[in-house]
């Protein structure tokens, strides 16, 4: 039972044990830990080390400074907007539409089936 | 005791499907009685199906197919009066997918409906589901696949409109019925012209008469558009985000699985009923002989990689946390088709003999396929439970409205982040597994689609960055100031879910040995399907 648990698993062009995978990780997480500790140890709380730097403009409400989601990633489906409008156009909300396609993916499989 | 157990695992498959079906019509009796009481029973049902089911799926995957008779089961010579339930390793598979998303449901449902009026009539439809849902994936006959079907949709589409008063509810209810209704509609049709040709209903007997005539083409055709509409395979995945949205989140971590058995119909068609057939040679181009599992394949492949595109496109632009969800629930059965696409190209005939086979990577990619449906229903559904979660305690589903919910709810978000890293593919969890057999295996079929499938998981841990950042990173709110953590049973379900995915993720080799591998030889195999009840070799 054991041994099946902790099993390599064969993917037929790789392997893939998680168990190996954690322990890199553990090993990696320690090293970095300790890479760490020689850091320098000046940082102090509360002072300008610790303030938002803005390019020299105020620092707004803590509230008024979160990203909302409507504006993450916004740079990426602007430069994709061609597909989105295209998405868009296909993704309706009208029920016929939703039927119409599948009337047009059963044609296909007709026509591929061999059927007309 | 032994004789005991022996007797229970005998008619497990019955009372599997018997169980929350008696249970659905006790429930409003016992709420009459006490509220708690009928939340108690109605766990208690899923449980005890949970157990049955448990036992059935050891059953079969230790001693091979069962089969169940209801009716007269003797003399076996004519099958069409009877109906049979046949139950091989894709069958037990599946009854536990049915299983255990109704077991988290109920116990989140505890605190999650506390506060609505009609639970009698929720829960009647939760267990209606579930009996739909197990018997869709158990019974061995088609035109009962077809009543379950219809079982299952009507049900879901009360449950979708639970809630009344919410206009988005009501409106996902009525595109999901008129929806599954057409679909059942061409099911039916396709089963008539079965049942017109071989006098027969039973699905072994069909597979085993069926002579890919051309009405078997036309069947074949409206099954499978039918059965991938109700899976939500693009293009025909729309009403899909809509319903997810719409329906109270207990109710669609269940949905989840009604969707993945509409697949396991698309599978059951494909490799049991019609097999070989597909092995027809539709048109020679020189040497190259291209057979209908080639266009086929090639087809379900190219719908599979367009549906994962769609998914994650759109659930990048989701502002709304249960239709990005959605969206994402779209994407992940894309790389199940796309699994099951590439395998299905893959058949040949082996040498010296006449039994249909698939290429060794044709075999693994089925395995990532199958191993990625029980994946996707942990994962998708614990992502469900999160959102219904954070519904509950800020009653918004908007990330524009959300954030910082990590200071004030802990636990969800650790449950969250699991979720997370198993729905992106992330090692070490489950869907990291199940992605990486898919990969490599369709890499083989083209290595195009391999890219095109990291870059969508890829955009889908993207899509769950964004979650992260808008509703649990950032300042408290001053509008979620009274938010706190959910209820016991909530969290208890979604701990149940992030417990399974963990361990699917540690153990995938065993997962894979003992629950997939008799699923992938179930499909592989067809002909001890057809055996078990026409006999023979």
């Amino acid at each position: 039972m054991i041994d099946q648990l902790i099993s390599t698993f064969e993917t037929g062009n790789g392997f893939w044990n998680p168990l190996i995978w954690i322990t890199s990780f553990v090993i990696a997480f320690l090293i970095i830990y300790i890479l760490r500790g020689f850091g320098k140890k000046d940082y102090k709380k509360g002072t300008g080390q610790t303030q938002v730097f803005l390019s020299g403009n105020p620092e707004y409400e803590k509230e008024k400074m979160h990203v909302k989601a409507s504006n993450v990633y916004w740079g990426f489906t602007e430069a994709l907007k061609w597909i989105y409008n295209l998405f868009k156009k296909i993704h309706t909300g009208n029920t016929s539409d939703y039927v119409l396609w599948f009337v047009v993916i059963m044609a296909v499989l007709f026509l591929i089936l061999g059927v007309i | 005791m032994n004789e005991m157990l022996d007797y229970l695992v005998l008619n497990s498959p019955a009372l599997v499907v018997a169980i929350p079906l008696l249970g659905a019509f006790l429930t409003p009796l016992v709420g009459m009685i006490n509220g708690k009481l009928r939340n108690l029973f109605v766990i208690f049902i899923t449980l005890l199906t949970g157990f049955f089911a448990v036992l059935l799926a050891n059953d079969v995957f230790t001693n091979g197919i069962r089969t169940y008779v209801f009716g007269n089961s003797s003399p076996m010579t004519n099958p069409v009066v009877r109906i049979f339930f046949e139950v091989d390793g894709m069958s037990a598979f599946m009854a536990l997918i049915a299983v255990i998303l109704p077991i988290v449901a109920v116990i989140y449902s505890w605190a999650f409906m506390e506060k609505e009026t009609g639970l009698n009539k929720y829960y009647t439809l939760i267990l209606l589901m579930t009996t739909g849902m197990l018997g869709m994936v158990l019974t061995g006959d088609m035109f009962n696949f077809f009543v379950f079907l219809e079982i299952t949709s009507i049900a879901t589409a009360a449950l979708v409109a639970f809630w009344t008063n919410k206009k988005n509810s009501v409106q996902a209810a009525f595109k999901y019925i008129v929806i599954s209704s057409i679909g059942a509609l061409f099911v039916l049709f396709a089963i008539a012209i079965f049942y017109g040709q071989y006098n027969a209903l039973n699905m072994a007997v069909i597979a085993n008469s069926i002579s890919y005539s051309f009405l078997d083409k036309i069947a074949l055709g409206l099954l499978i558009a039918a059965l991938a509409m109700k899976a939500a395979i693009a293009p025909m995945h729309m009403w899909l985000p809509d319903t997810y949205s719409g329906a109270p989140s207990s109710v669609t971590v269940v949905i989840v699985g009604t969707t993945l058995a509409s697949l396991y119909g698309v599978f059951r068609i494909l490799f049991t009923v019609y097999g070989r057939q597909l092995l027809t040679i539709m048109r020679q181009i020189g040497e190259f002989s291209v057979t209908s599992s080639i266009v086929l394949g090639v087809f379900i492949v190219i719908l599979a990689t367009i549906t994962i595109v769609i998914g994650v496109f759109m659930a990048l632009k989701s502002n709304d946390f249960k239709r990005m969800i959605g969206y994402v629930a779209v994407a992940e059965i894309g790389y199940m088709a796309l699994a099951v696409g590439s395998a299905i190209s893959t058949f040949h005939i082996a040498d010296g003999t006449a039994a249909v086979q698939m290429t060794s990577y044709g075999e693994m990619a089925l395995t990532g396929g199958i191993f990625h449906m029980i994946n996707d229903a942990l994962d998708i559904g614990l992502l469900f439970l999160v959102a219904g979660a954070i519904y509950y305690a800020t009653k918004e589903t908007s990330l524009n409205r959300l954030g910082g919910l990590s200071r004030k709810m802990k636990y969800t978000t650790v449950f969250f982040l699991i979720a997370l890293f198993a729905a992106s593919g992330l090692p070490p969890l489950n869907g990291f597994a199940s992605k990486l057999i898919i990969y490599q295996s369709i890499y083989q079929v083209n290595p195009i689609l391999t890219i095109v499938a990291i870059l969508c998981s890829i955009m889908i841990l993207a899509v769950f960055v964004k979650v992260f950042h808008s509703a649990f990173l950032g300042p408290k709110l001053p509008s979620l100031k009274n938010v706190k953590e959910v209820p016991k049973s909530m969290l208890i379900s979604m701990g149940i879910l992030a417990f399974l995915i963990i361990l699917f993720g540690l153990f995938p080799e065993y997962i894979i040995n003992n629950i997939v591998e008799p699923a992938v030889n179930a499909l592989s195999n067809p002909g001890s399907y057809i055996s078990a009840i026409v006999g023979g070799a």
